[in-house]
């Protein structure tokens, strides 16, 4: 058993201590449950144990499954299987619970998923006052459900209402919060929790959950017959939709197995818990969140992307360019970082009020409880805010903010690089000016990259990283070491207009005017970005944004390119909007929306008489059109190059615009929907609205070599090697 | 085809539907035995004529549960050969109970019988007959569902009614509902409720409130914006895109009323009627049912008239007086706009606003109350209908004879 061991005393409590032995966190895999059936086993046959304590010996209890190998099951396992799976773990944990010996479970750190799971199997759950103490069941997040027994025993000790709060939220609760929903019995000093828990079984404790005493009933034996239950259920659905949308199975599938669950004895409630947990394990979209939002992100985040052979390096100093709100807020996360932070701007109030950023942001946090007044002060020290360029002396990174102009971003190059270090990386936080040409400005183009964060900065983990014609391997290596300082998620682009995530995103708010000009419903428009899961839709976006910034990407994409440029879909609606009807954006007083004193908004009835409203508009087009429209961008950037992997493409979409997770990002969209009925809808919507819905070739070959961005291939051959992993351990 | 034919009907005063409402002491099946009482003292009628009693219960449990309709007819000492039936189809179940009688009568199955409906919504509470469709997550998830209050918020913001036009629309059915009770228009087909000791518990609906006023209704709160924020306005507008925000309207005020009480209707064949020695009243000329969607669930009576209508031969002119039942008020605006219909051709006598709502009773009473009125005006042809949830609905047309 390489990731747990036993020992046994000489009052006949056997402990039972985990000890992931490839990894710093317990996880549960297919060998860990091997080993753990095995434990199990062991110490139900062993006459002399009279008492099981599970403890862990890494700082956390459990972290949860593991998603490496269920991330594969969609395209990797049978129905079968995935219920196979459910059932194997679900039943290890019964075996615990019916062992007829006491377990218990001492909860020092982490408790999540899967551990709490294993967890709430024991007899009695012991929670150390250690602060990072914690328990929670995430599943929902990742686009599945606990299927180890969590649903159905959190809502036997908890009630329904609180295991459905948990469940459908996936929320963290500490040790006194869990104490008081009865999900831990006791708190203890880490120091005394064995003491205690041995305490307790010397007590004989009868090892009987309530659930298997004779003739128990199960929570909820009346099912709907109770009215007051029949309306929380009425509610929860409402609620369930209003935050999960009708996107995102899991949700739904969580509801569904606490409501015929509670009904049910609790064999016959685990039995349902499998069979759905099985059938989100099967679905696409579970494997989308995961692949994208676990395994490719973490993959980014420990350097995917980064060079191979390019010594580790670390920024100690950065100078920040220009302290509006982008510079500010890179201020803030570098010195948060434990980065020293030289802001400049023209003159010392303008840099000042940069760096007063950072004081709001701690202040808030500090409110919160969530930062303690000495971690503010240090890193509002971190950060010199200056007019002085002599200042950036030393520093191992630029990152430039100022205003989007050729000129004076040339004029701040050539002063900063006056002052820095030759070996210093010079990154611009451009998101529409091309790199190379920036790079012109600079003695060292190949030192010179792109770094584009997004707003706000300290909320928006994604930083777009953009390769100049000329930028090196080492100087890529070194933005991306900064990128990991900042625990913040990168992608590697190459330089074109609008890099991809600026790119592919104005494809989106484009397509909501020109719909607008089509003459559907403005709300209309809204809420079908909304309902494929967008966080807001393109008409707020756009007035957020102001049309200005848009219609001046294609003013100059006009004038550089000519006749070759695809003029975007909502140009003529934009200007229509701006120049005739003369509402610019929000912040020339409103657009497409009105803005009322008391915050709130409205869209603008004016639309009505300037778009007359045509009524055959369609919505599974509308909705189609949003997501396709950036899909077939996104594969063009693959096709030019702008992209390299697809991982870049599915992480930038889903952390840098918001394209929703349920998808996986543009690119596991394509593959969800398959490339060869993605190639036919395409030209569909090509035929109705235009050639920028066509499918770029690469799809083509693609569809008709049936190959697909991830290869279900892939999925199979993980699956097979982690089987035959275990089977030779 | 037997002709069905409309020999008698009577309906109890509707009581508050709360536990200071007149009629709470009174169980369903002893409002429904009274009105059986009544039907067979007012027609001498020898019960053994009778092949069935079909009642219906939007809540049919508890109480109101297990074939009332068979307890209430041994309760009122009808022959014991008189079968009992219960019917469902939520607010149109006492509609569908009258068809369902009448639709035996036109096969040559039965010679005669009750249709009718009971609630006694200050005992039976909604919500005590919940269902998977309103809380089984299989089944709202998907289907959309949102309570009916919603539907009709959603109604009145996808036709543009404004508060006003709701509450105007509230205004004019405690108007004609008032006016009625004062001339007398219902007394022929009131039974009043009496209670074990034999005395008078309520002879008019307790529920109208004369003299409502615009500047009263519009103190009141919208009732349903609780629930539109808490989720529901997110399951609406997933139907219903067009939607930028729900337009909250709706109060106790310009919805159906809580009340208890019972309908019932005396149907038979022309060779029932000369058995029972009973002249018909009017005859029954089509009906029909219909689904329609049901998230905004209230919208299924335009439709369902139509049906009806065709299956009749007729069209919409040919009929002289409409009801329809009152749930909300912005359901009705849409109906009249639908079927061009004009106000004074509906609901001349008031409504549920008004009256309130015995939910599985009041299909029964209103086509009662119609017939009278046709008798009254002497005009021939009614349409009745209700929407009911989940987007059904009923429509019967008469003709009197």
């Amino acid at each position: 058993m390489r990731h747990l061991n036993i020992s046994k005393d000489a009052d006949g409590v056997a402990t039972i201590t985990l000890d992931n032995a490839d990894a710093p966190m317990n996880i549960i895999s297919l060998d860990f449950v091997a080993d753990m059936e095995e434990a199990i086993a062991s110490v139900t046959a062993d006459a002399d144990v009279t008492g099981v304590i599970l403890t862990s010996a890494k700082s956390a209890f459990m972290a949860g499954a593991d998603l490496k190998y269920m991330v594969n099951a969609y395209d990797g396992m049978t129905k079968r299987e995935h219920l196979g799976f459910s059932q194997k773990v679900s039943g290890m944990l019964r075996s615990i619970e019916r062992s007829g010996k006491p377990w218990v479970a001492i909860i020092d750190g982490l408790a999540l998923g899967g551990g709490l799971e294993l967890a709430l199997a024991c007899h009695r759950r012991i929670a150390t006052d250690n602060p990072g103490t914690a328990v929670g069941l995430p599943e929902v997040n990742v686009g599945l459900l606990p299927g180890a027994g969590g649903t159905q025993r959190l809502l036997r000790i908890a009630g329904v209402k609180a295991a459905l709060d948990l469940l459908l939220s996936g929320r963290q609760i500490d040790a006194e919060e869990a104490l008081s929903l009865g999900i831990v019995d006791e708190i203890a000093p880490a120091g005394d929790a064995a003491a205690k828990a041995k305490a307790w079984l010397a007590t004989n404790p009868d090892p009987v959950k309530p659930w298997d005493v004779k003739r128990a009933k199960a929570p909820q034996p009346l099912g709907i017959l109770v009215p007051s239950d029949a309306a929380d259920y009425s509610m929860a659905a409402a609620m369930v939709a209003k935050k999960a949308g009708y996107n995102q199975p899991a949700a739904a599938a969580i509801l569904k197995t606490v409501y015929e669950g509670a009904q049910l004895p609790i064999d016959k409630a685990l039995s349902v818990e499998s069979k759905y947990f099985a059938q989100l394990l099967g679905s696409p979209v579970a494997r989308n969140i995961m692949r994208t939002s676990f395994i490719s992100r973490k993959a980014a985040e420990k350097g995917a992307r980064r060079p191979a052979g390019v010594p580790k390096s670390k920024v100690s100093k950065v100078g920040v360019l220009g302290a509006g709100m982008m510079g500010a807020g890179i201020a803030y996360v570098s010195a948060k970082a434990g980065i020293e932070v030289v802001l400049i701007d023209r003159d010392v109030p303008a840099a000042e009020k940069g760096r007063q950023y950072s004081a709001k942001v701690t202040q808030k946090l500090i409110a919160k409880g969530a930062m303690s007044q000495d971690k503010a002060d240090a890193i509002l020290g971190r950060i010199t805010a200056t007019d002085d360029f002599a200042l950036l002396e030393g520093c191992d990174l630029i990152v430039e903010a100022v205003f989007e102009d050729l000129a004076i971003k040339a004029e701040t190059t050539a002063k900063a690089e006056a002052v820095i270090p030759e070996t210093a990386v010079f990154g611009s936080n451009t998101s529409t000016l091309p790199i190379s040409e920036l790079a012109k400005a600079s003695k060292r183009p190949d030192q010179f990259i792109g770094i584009h964060f997004f707003s706000p900065v300290d909320r928006m983990s994604l930083v777009e990283v953009i390769m100049g014609q000329q930028t090196s391997a080492e100087t890529l290596a070194k933005a991306l070491d900064y990128v990991a300082q900042l625990r913040k998620t990168p992608i590697v682009v190459n330089d074109s207009r609008g890099f991809y995530t600026s790119r592919v995103f104005q494809t989106m708010i484009h397509e909501g005017a020109a719909m607008l000009g089509e003459g559907v419903p403005p709300a209309v428009i809204e809420n079908a970005a909304k309902s494929i899961g967008m966080p807001v839709g393109p008409l707020v976006l756009l007035d957020e944004l102001s049309f200005d910034l848009p219609l001046m990407i294609v003013d100059q994409a006009i004038e550089q390119e000519g006749d070759k440029y695809l003029v975007p879909a909502g140009v003529q609606t934009l200007r229509r909007m701006r120049d005739e009807i003369g509402r610019g954006g929000r912040k020339s007083g409103g657009g497409f929306y009105e803005y009322n004193e008391d915050g709130t908004k409205q869209l603008w009835k004016g639309l009505a008489e300037h778009f007359p409203v045509k009524g055959d508009w369609n919505i599974d087009d509308l909705k189609a059109r949003f997501l396709y429209t950036q899909a077939v961008e996104t594969v063009r950037c693959l096709e030019e190059r702008v992209l390299e992997t697809r991982e870049d493409a599915d992480l930038g979409s889903v952390y840098g615009w918001g394209f929703p997770l349920w998808t996986g990002g543009t690119i596991s969209y394509i593959d969800t929907v398959g490339v060869p009925a993605f190639v036919r809808e395409a030209d569909r919507l090509a035929q109705l609205y235009g050639p920028r819905f066509s499918a770029p070739k690469m799809l083509r070959d693609m569809a008709s070599e049936g190959k697909q961005f991830y290869p279900a291939g892939e999925a199979e051959e993980a699956v097979a090697q982690d089987r035959a992993e275990l089977a030779s351990s | 085809m037997t002709e069905a034919l409309i020999y008698d009907h009577v309906r109890t005063p509707r009581g508050r539907g709360r536990a200071d409402g007149s009629l709470h002491e009174v169980t369903s099946v002893e409002l429904a035995t009274q009105l059986l009482k009544a039907l067979r003292e007012r027609n001498e009628l020898d019960t053994a004529l009778l092949d069935d009693v079909i009642l219906g219960s939007a809540q049919p449990v508890g109480e109101q549960g297990g074939v009332l309709a068979r307890a209430a007819v041994l309760n009122a000492d009808y022959a014991q050969t008189v079968a009992g039936q219960q019917v469902n189809r939520f607010c149109a179940s006492g509609l569908d109970s009258v068809n369902l009688i009448a639709a035996q009568v036109m096969a040559g199955m039965i010679k005669g019988g009750i249709g009718g409906g009971v609630e006694a919504m200050s005992r039976t509470k909604l919500g005590h007959d919940s269902g998977p469709w309103v809380a089984d997550p299989a089944i709202t998830i998907d289907n959309h569902y949102a309570p009916q209050g919603i539907g009709a918020d959603l109604i009145a913001t996808l036709d543009g009614y404004t508060r006003e036009d709701v509450d105007n629309y509230a205004i004019e059915s405690q108007r004609r509902a008032a006016e009625s009770w004062e001339e007398g228009r219902f007394d022929r087909s009131i039974v009043p409720v009496r209670d074990v000791l034999g005395d008078v518990l309520l002879d008019h609906d307790e529920a109208v409130r004369p003299g409502t006023t615009l500047d009263q209704l519009a103190k009141l709160k919208p009732a349903f914006e609780g629930f539109g924020k808490a989720g529901f306005e997110a399951v609406v507008k997933d139907r219903y895109p067009e939607v930028e925000k729900l337009n909250y309207v709706h109060h106790g005020g310009n919805s159906s009323g809580i009340v208890d009480g019972s309908g019932m209707v005396l149907v038979g064949s022309e060779e029932f009627g000369k058995s029972a020695g009973l002249k018909p009243r009017a005859r029954i000329r089509s009906y029909a049912s219909i689904g329609s969607e049901p998230t905004i669930m209230l919208t299924a009576p335009a439709a369902v008239s139509e049906k009806a209508l065709a299956i009749a031969g007729m069209s919409k002119d040919d009929i002289d007086l409409f009801e329809l039942n009152e749930a909300f008020a912005s359901m009705m605006l849409r109906y009249m706009h639908t079927l061009d219909i004009p106000h004074d051709k509906i609901n001349v006598n008031g409504g549920a606003i008004a009256m309130g709502h015995p939910m599985g009773a009041t299909g029964a009473m209103i086509l009662g109350t119609v017939l009278d009125e046709l008798e009254r005006r002497d005009l021939s042809t009614a349409l009745v209908s209700l929407c009911a949830a989940n987007g059904l609905g009923s429509a019967t047309i008469i003709e009197r004879v």
